[in-house]
């Protein structure tokens, strides 16, 4: 038995060891430490609710806006602020534009190289490369003189010696599968989603300001002022400005994303008997169509157990708990027990190792994320269970775009249950949100058009407006999965904050009982061809799309205690 | 070893970026650096014959946000350029290797290159044990071996230059500035702002390119090219607080019109930045622009003596850009007095306290240097 430790897993958002015993070239068992840990809920303790969005803001800066919507919906929910229908129009917007931009982020910037081999691409044929990318497209960039440009400028990057960010890497292990015709139409594309992004993402700043960590939100509504008839707020000019982005991001996820995707899956269908993971999938629902407070969502909530595609139960949040029986922290009631996170209680209290060191004990507390469980049980979170949850649903689009993928691929849908699936999922969420963003952008036009300006709350924005004590919960699906934010609001203060977040679902640790959480159970059975370079490893964790920052947090009515203790 | 003295033109050449559009470019960069139309030329000199210096970005107590906001600086078509100006050794998000291999890089830059890399740090450094490791090695031990050999050293976002959102009140994991961090660093440039602004950091690695020094700095470390003004001197809506034209509630008619956001709680009066001339994402806007007031993101401490966010400041003086420096200091402390806990209070005065002697020891340490323009220090 060799045992494996990747420290740190790059191309992620935050800070995340991997250890993992391998036989017989296939892992056995694995770990998954989260090991950096800031305090951002106790922070919160005794500050204005209306402010908590901008702190919660920053607990992640690639998943910039997913905290911040968690925050003014669990701050809303507490005190009774009903949004005005822009709000819900602009923030769908953002979120939507989050998820799009992230997702071809992932796909091309911190995934693409566990499944692209950079190097090979310099001894493509760029005429060959160029037939590929006609083949599957009618991008316009596809031409083989483009290609060309590409690899010169590849082999100029490589001439040099100085390979920067791609230096140390895997080239030419056999886990790379794709020919070097394919291998270059991917590197070009790395190049042109990096331009890409940044032109797409001023969506966010005409809508928020700046990107990342947006400044726009407010607990009642939104910041941005909407007028046809002025500069100084959103109008006409801004709904043109936001279709020509939206149309942009279409065209680059169905003529580049998608057909990369499809393209580069046909080579790897061996990944659909990898990486399945728990088989449990929960979805707290996304997207509000209207504006009652239980409105329809154009992604609906649900929870899958089983891989059981014929079953999605109703999503019921009573039955979040979190344990902490092998994370760093403890419960007054023992460290066996399961809190829900509205009365969630952590005390921080590393127990690791102390640094500089070569291995956890993984049989002890080994990680700062905590162990969510739903109705006792670990689940996965993520696009891929909101493309299953609303397969399962019956959700026509959904439904259209997952078989057409199957189809072309020449699959059925019992791969969706591996890295693969989860590969594909992001992919085909991310051309459903695309094509939808139009609808919203029309309706904010709609509203506009027929004098429709609120933006705010303004009866529930003064605290003395609130009751003495309040509490609610802010529920989100994130690029990376399903985020729930609870708080407890006494004399207009926080007096408790609690984020049960994405990756602590997918990345936290084993529970009381020994159960493994959702990387832990999806990385066994991964082959490990060389020990020394685990490629197979990253391509299972990355298909998560980890983001570490997010997972860890703390909150304790008793906390401020240790705080004092462990402050200088 | 690397091809030094290679030239950056062919490269550009051999991806298809023409002359007019590097000059381009280089006058942007200058023009975010507040230097004349005669230093284009040096600029893209520079530019064109530097040898790709060695880079290591290092992600602490972080949120990647700086990451991903250096990946939206740009300037025509050249953003990527930015990226190939150096040679990227380490950088976790964005690198493809991984584990013991990941980590093999950042020691081969330290052990073959000392004196020689610029070191970014994203994050701040907590002092307590495990609060945040990398391959094993805590904050403190990676900053201590990577920071004390690097030619210079770039604090990027709030946190990495002044301890930013993990050293808020009550500072659970004892978060702190690389400066403090630190002691002693050489040639230390602090990039706060949350985000750092990725057109801000990429004018400063061209002005070390092009001059083979840093920018101005202020006694805060910051270069003055970006944080010598406030943003209220800048403000597109500081004709509005002359005139006493303000946003009384979100989307009434003053704040549809662009009326001054003051009453809203702005901190414009008391931050110094560059976003009103800068922007945001290729100017396409900034906070104020887009409705929403400052909050001061770019100051020390601002999780602490910027809140409550919506809180405005007490008695900003109207009329006359400028007359409001000497007296930014009380300002903030008047929004600050009613908002904080006690021991809040106790950790401001313990950072004053570090901060003064650390300002005593870096003008000990550079009292032959000719005196600079410096903002009044604005701690309370």
């Amino acid at each position: 038995m060799t045992r494996i430790v990747v420290d740190p897993v790059t191309r992620i958002e935050g800070h995340l060891r991997i250890e993992a015993s391998v036989v017989d070239g296939c892992v056995s068992d694995a770990w998954s430490s989260s090991t950096m840990f800031r305090g951002i809920e106790l922070i919160l303790q005794g500050r204005d609710p209306r402010d908590a969005w901008a702190f919660c803001q920053r607990i992640c800066g690639v998943c910039t806006t997913v905290h911040a919507i968690a925050s003014i919906r669990a701050v809303e929910d507490a005190i009774g602020a009903v949004p005005p229908p822009n709000a819900r129009v602009l923030r769908n917007l953002v979120m939507a534009a989050q998820a799009v931009q992230d997702h071809v982020i992932h796909f091309y910037h911190l995934h693409a190289l566990d499944w692209v081999d950079v190097v090979s691409a310099l001894k493509a044929d760029p005429a060959e490369t160029s037939q590929l990318a006609m083949s599957i497209s009618d991008w316009h960039d596809s031409s083989a003189k483009y290609f060309k440009g590409v690899q010169a400028r590849l082999q100029a990057f490589v001439d040099r010696g100085q390979l920067g960010p791609f230096g140390n890497a895997y080239w030419g292990h056999p886990a790379y599968k794709l020919p070097p015709a394919a291998n270059l139409m991917a590197v070009a594309h790395y190049l042109a989603a990096l331009d890409w992004q940044r032109e797409f993402i001023k969506l966010h700043a005409i809508l928020g300001g700046k990107n990342p960590h947006l400044q726009s939100f407010l607990v009642g509504g939104m910041a941005t002022p909407i007028d046809p008839d002025s500069q100084a707020a959103l109008n006409a000019d801004t709904i043109g400005a936001l279709r020509g982005l939206v149309a942009g991001a279409r065209d680059f996820v169905n003529q580049v994303y998608i057909p990369d995707l499809l393209a580069i899956a046909s080579f790897y269908k061996d990944w659909a008997g990898y990486g399945a993971g728990v088989g449990n999938y929960l979805v707290y629902g996304e997207y509000p169509l209207t504006d009652e407070p239980h409105a329809p969502k154009f992604l609906p909530a649900g929870v899958i157990r089983g891989r059981d595609l014929a079953h999605v139960e109703a999503f019921d949040p009573e039955k979040i708990t979190e344990q902490v029986t092998h994370s760093w922290y403890t419960y007054s009631e023992g460290d066996k027990a399961a809190l829900h996170p509205s009365h969630g209680q952590t005390n921080p209290k590393y127990t690791g190792p102390t640094p500089p060191y070569e291995f956890l004990d993984t049989n002890a507390k080994y990680s700062w994320l905590k162990s969510p469980r739903y109705d006792g049980q670990a689940m996965e979170v993520g696009p891929l269970a909101r493309m299953l949850v609303a397969y399962g649903s019956g959700h026509a689009r959904v439904r259209e775009l997952v078989d057409g993928a199957l189809a072309k691929l020449g699959v059925g849908p019992e791969v969706l249950f591996s890295t693969l699936g989860r590969v594909a999922a992001r992919g085909l969420e991310t051309e459903l949100l695309a094509e939808k963003m139009g609808d919203w952008v029309d309706e904010l036009a709609a509203n506009m058009g027929r004098g429709e300006l609120r933006i705010h709350d303004n009866d529930k924005w003064d605290p003395s407006s609130w009751p003495k004590f309040a509490h609610g919960a802010g529920f989100h699906e994130a690029p990376r999965g399903s985020l729930g934010h609870w708080v407890r609001i006494a004399d207009g203060k926080i007096e408790n904050y609690q984020c049960v977040v994405p990756s602590t679902w997918n990345a936290g640790p084993r529970d009381a009982l020994g159960a493994p959480g959702p990387y832990e159970a999806a990385l066994v059975g991964t082959p490990v061809a060389d020990p020394e370079q685990p490629l197979e490893i990253l391509r299972t964790v990355h298909s998560f799309d980890p983001c570490m920052a997010c997972g860890v947090h703390v909150i304790d009515p008793a906390g401020r205690e240790v705080a004092h203790v462990k402050v200088r | 070893m690397p091809v030094i003295g290679d030239g950056f033109r062919r490269e550009l050449e051999a991806r298809g970026i023409s002359r007019r559009e590097f000059v381009g470019f280089c006058a942007g960069v200058a023009a975010i650096l507040g230097l004349p139309k005669s230093a284009v030329a040096q600029v893209a000199r520079a530019l064109e014959t530097k040898p790709k210096p060695t880079l290591v970005w290092l992600e602490l107590q972080d949120c990647a946000g700086c990451t991903e906001s250096f990946l939206r600086a740009s300037k025509p078509s050249a953003a990527d350029v930015i990226l190939d100006l150096l040679s990227v050794d380490y950088h976790e998000t964005l690198m493809a290797a991984a584990g013991h291999r990941a980590e093999a890089a950042l020691a081969d830059v330290v052990a073959k290159k000392p004196g020689e890399y610029i070191a970014v740090v994203e994050g701040s450094i907590p002092t307590g044990n495990g609060y945040c490791t990398v391959g094993g090695r805590s904050a403190q031990q990676i900053v201590d071996d990577v920071c004390s050999h690097a030619a210079a050293v770039i604090a990027v976002g709030t946190c990495a230059a002044f301890g930013g959102l993990p050293a808020a009140a009550p500072n659970p994991t004892g978060g702190r500035s690389v400066g403090d961090a630190v002691p002693g660093i050489r040639k230390l440039v602090n990039m706060p702002a949350c985000p750092v602004n990725g057109e801000n950091l990429a004018a400063l690695v061209t002005y070390y390119l092009t001059y083979g020094k840093w920018p101005a700095l202020d006694h805060l470390h910051r270069p003055l090219f970006a944080y010598g003004k406030s943003i209220h001197d800048a403000c597109e809506r500081r004709a509005h607080f002359d005139a006493g034209q303000y946003v009384e509630a979100w989307g009434d008619a003053g704040h549809r019109a662009g009326f001054c956001l003051y009453k809203m709680g702005c901190k414009g009066p008391a931050t110094f930045h560059n976003c009103p001339n800068v922007g945001w994402n290729e100017h396409t806007s900034w906070p104020v622009g887009c409705g929403h007031p400052c909050i001061g993101c770019a100051e020390p401490a601002f999780w602490d003596r910027m809140t409550p966010f919506y809180e405005h400041l007490a008695g900003v003086p109207g009329f006359g850009v400028g007359t409001s420096i000497d007296r930014v200091g009380a300002w903030a402390t008047a929004a600050v007095a009613g908002t904080f806990t006690a021991h809040a209070l106790v950790q401001l005065t313990r950072r004053k306290l570090a901060e003064t002697a650390a300002k005593k020891q870096r003008a000990a340490e550079s009292s032959a240097a000719p005196p600079q323009p410096q903002p009044k220090d604005k701690q309370p």
